[in-house]
């Protein structure tokens, strides 16, 4: 499948991967340089594989309490919040943006896990609840980095720089209906513009016909941006084996009032611990860990390595794994088996980069 | 990143390395069409100095900032260097896969090896296939 920007990537010389089934720009001039574009200054990504799915109806704040895991009664019109769809047993099928707007609830899910995710919630849905996929008619871009106002001040009316991280509200891009949200994927301030899908490519000329031009950004980088951030990926850090918990994800569980699946485990794992913990590594010799790689603690196996790259900003090795809880302490000296080879590592609080989503823009 | 070449004084291997022959040492290197395949590259990983080389096998690692790739040997031999310049800085290996970008050096064990590669000729027309 090709979103609607797809002419704009191969105009634009990017280098096109199957992503989830999608043919997306992986990198266009360079994962190194549009991360750090993104860090020191702005970048646009196509995000229009991702799914968009709606919730209506008067029960549907109910539904989606008892469905999802955070407190959904805590966000009202124009907020989003981040959230997980658990299975039966408190394993993860997706995590996701969940938006309160006026009349509906918009779910924004992972492109992988989009029939998963309507399936999950469709066959959960009482009547009254009315859960209608939106993905292939919506697009969707992300304009992310510390200026992302200046990119957005020339086409957008009203101008939507009052809003704060984590709120939306429906604005104007280039003439084009659009609902932009304070939200991204990069840990960098920005927004997160959705707008019909046919629209979308006007949408981005504007953009990138602004003054202040942000750069194409490509999935590469947006992986690496979430990677120094310690922002989970579906299918990396987050699967059907694991609970939110040892994630570090407490905070997006509702543990208090519960009631959704698998609450129960998830409030014995918060409770007693978990016998492994996701935490942020770095190498400290030269080398790049990998998803796979095994984490060693005096020869033994402690852990494995669930997503790495070279961190851009850092210029080291850097990752994240799942590690036994005695292992997981800030400071604690591993190994990484890359390839056989075994690499100095230790383990560093997350984001491994000073970088907030909250920080304001440069006006 | 470099434009798309393939000098005729080369020999080349279908796993896209490149060998430059002069008597019985050689250098090796990978072409433009791997260097663009892999993207950006961020590290590589060399063998040992005096370590052996298998043709077809790998002897070291390139990698990109998404991707490992083995580097593998278009012809058998020992390892005389390992360039040293592209351990600092391997973004060479993009901006001049057969210049400063090569990999290593060494003494062939097999010269008739070479009897198998490619010419530039043979190796375009093998990338127009794939």
């Amino acid at each position: 499948m090709r979103t609607s920007l797809h002419a704009a990537h191969v105009d634009a010389g990017a280098k096109i991967v199957d992503f989830a089934g999608w043919e997306m720009p992986v990198e266009y001039l360079g994962v190194r340089a549009e991360h750090l574009a993104v860090r020191e200054r702005c970048g646009l990504f196509d995000v229009s594989h991702m799914g968009q799915i709606e919730v209506t109806g008067p029960d549907a704040r109910d539904f989606l309490q008892a469905t999802l895991t955070n407190d959904i009664t805590r966000i009202g019109p124009g907020q989003a919040q981040y959230t997980l769809l658990p299975d039966d047993n408190g394993g993860v099928i997706d995590d996701l943006l969940a938006y309160a707007l006026l009349d509906r609830f918009l779910l924004v899910v992972n492109a992988s896990n989009i029939d998963a995710c309507v399936g999950r919630i469709t066959g959960l849905a009482p009547a009254g609840v009315e859960v209608v996929d939106r993905s292939p008619d919506v697009g969707m871009l992300a304009l992310q980095g510390p200026s992302w106002a200046k990119a957005l001040t020339p086409v957008a009316s009203p101008e939507p720089f009052s809003l704060q991280y984590m709120e939306a509200t429906e604005a104007s891009v280039a003439g084009v209906p659009c609902l932009v949200a304070r939200t991204g994927y990069t840990g960098e301030p920005g927004v997160e513009i959705m707008c019909d899908a046919d629209q979308a490519p006007a949408v981005w000329d504007a953009l990138m016909g602004t003054p202040y031009r942000p750069g194409a950004a490509g999935l590469g980088a947006r992986d690496t941006l979430r990677l120094e951030m310690g922002y989970p990926l579906y299918g990396n850090e987050l699967s059907r084996d694991r609970t939110p918990i040892p994630a570090g994800l407490k905070w997006a569980c509702d543990l208090k009032h519960g009631g959704f699946p698998g609450a129960e485990r998830m409030q014995r794992e918060a409770e007693n611990g978990t016998p492994e913990k996701l935490v942020g590594i770095v190498l400290t010799e030269k080398g790049i860990p990998r998803g796979g790689c095994p984490v060693l603690v005096d020869g033994q196996q402690v852990g494995t390595v669930t997503s790495g790259t070279l961190s851009p900003s850092l210029g080291v090795g850097a990752g994240l794994a799942y590690v036994s809880s005695e292992h997981a302490e800030r400071g604690t000296r591993l190994e990484i088996d890359v390839r056989g080879k075994p690499k100095a590592a230790e383990v560093v609080t997350l984001p491994m980069v000073d970088s907030s989503p909250r920080k304001e823009h440069h006006s | 990143m470099s434009d798309e070449t393939y000098p005729a004084d080369l020999r080349y291997h279908p796993e896209h390395d490149w060998v430059r022959v002069d008597g019985d040492e050689a250098t090796f290197g990978v072409t433009w069409y791997a260097q663009d395949a892999l993207g950006e590259v961020v590290y590589y990983d060399p063998p040992e100095m005096g370590a052996t080389t298998t043709v077809g096998q790998s002897y070291g690692e390139l990698e990109s900032v998404k991707a490992v790739s083995d580097i593998i040997a278009p012809a058998s031999g020992e390892v005389l260097a390992v360039n040293e310049k592209v351990e600092g800085a391997p973004e060479l290996v993009n901006s001049d896969p057969y210049g400063d970008g090569w990999l290593i050096r060494v003494r062939l064990s097999d010269p008739s090896e070479l009897d198998g590669l490619m010419d530039e000729a043979a190796y375009r027309d093998y990338l127009q296939g794939l």
